[in-house]
């Protein structure tokens, strides 16, 4: 059990942690934030490991990892 | 459930000005994730440079201190020498320490300042618009090489690790990269021992961080991470290239 939460508003859509995420469930948003980008989201929670390997090469501190 | 990754307190919630996938915004949070492990934010001051990270004073929530372009580790050096129980570091990027810098570093090393660096090394200028550094590759292409780093011209990259590690002041000096997540864990570890050298005394550290610079490299943040592993790390390998500790590394 474990959850990833996005900050929407400080992502910059550079799309690291969709590189990094090993089970392959980090997507871009349809919608775009406050600065224009569209944002990065987890849409299949269950999947989620708690791995936090997003966290950790998001140079913006958007996202928090609970485990 | 409990938390097992935020932001670090001695990182401010200030949204950074960093270009997308730019990994300024990772090495910011690992120094900051240093401070806080190491509980020092309170006595910590840092000093910002001239570059894309000159606006790293309203990152940190410790005390910030500008300098002149390059002239960090001289700043630095007057703060420590002036409040003696203070931890400082400075943090900059390669036109700053490697070019109009070069003197101030050197000679801080030299004189063996108990202070740490973070060395923020992406072979090129960043904030100006991408233009040639001294730490450009040998045919890289950049907006005063359009032909690529001519060696008969424009010389060769300065490996500042490897040069710094003759001089007899320094005390640490080690070479990491944030490409990729074992990477940014030793790279923590790492800027970890710079700041624990200092807070036991033990002289100049210096760390060089590889990173990259999507914007003006004109890639991908993805495509700029395999472009350093593939590129940037046969020029510039990682590893301690100096630990007075462990004798010359």
């Amino acid at each position: 059990m474990a959850k990833v939460t996005f900050n929407e508003q400080k992502c910059k859509g550079c799309g690291l942690c969709v590189s990094v995420c090993p089970k392959k469930i980090i997507s871009f948003a349809d919608n775009l934030n406050a600065k224009g980008f569209k944002p990065a989201q987890v849409v299949n929670m269950d999947e989620c490991i708690g791995c936090a390997s997003c966290a950790i090469i998001c140079p913006d501190c958007v996202i928090e990892v609970e485990r | 459930m409990a938390k097992v990754f935020e932001k670090p307190h001695a990182l401010s919630d200030v949204s950074m000005h960093y270009c997308p996938g730019c990994t300024h915004g990772i090495i910011h949070r690992l120094v900051a994730e240093v401070i806080d492990e190491l509980g020092i934010e309170g006595r910590t001051i840092g000093v910002a440079p001239v570059g894309c990270s000159v606006f790293a004073y309203n990152y940190f929530e410790c005390d910030m201190q500008e300098a002149a372009h390059g002239r960090a580790p001289a700043v630095a050096t007057g703060i420590k020498r002036a409040v003696k129980d203070s931890i400082v570091f400075t943090y900059q990027g390669d036109g700053d320490l490697a070019a109009i810098g070069t003197a101030e570093t050197v000679h801080a090393a030299a004189r063996g300042e108990n202070i740490t660096i973070i060395f923020v090394n992406n072979a090129i200028y960043g904030m100006t618009g991408g233009q040639m550094a001294p730490t450009s590759l040998v045919g890289q292409v950049t907006q005063t090489t359009p032909y690529g780093r001519d060696t008969s011209t424009q010389g060769y990259p300065i490996r500042v690790c490897e040069m710094l590690s003759q001089v007899e002041g320094a005390a640490y000096l080690e070479r990491v990269a944030v490409n990729n997540i074992p990477n940014i864990r030793k790279a923590k570890k790492a800027i970890k021992k710079a700041f624990q050298n200092q807070i036991d005394g033990k002289g100049f550290s210096l760390i060089e961080v590889l990173s990259i610079c999507p914007t003006n490299w004109g890639m991908s943040p993805q495509e700029s991470m395999k472009w350093l592993e593939e590129n940037m790390m046969p020029v510039y390998p990682l590893g301690v290239y100096k630990d007075k500790e462990q004798g010359e590394a």
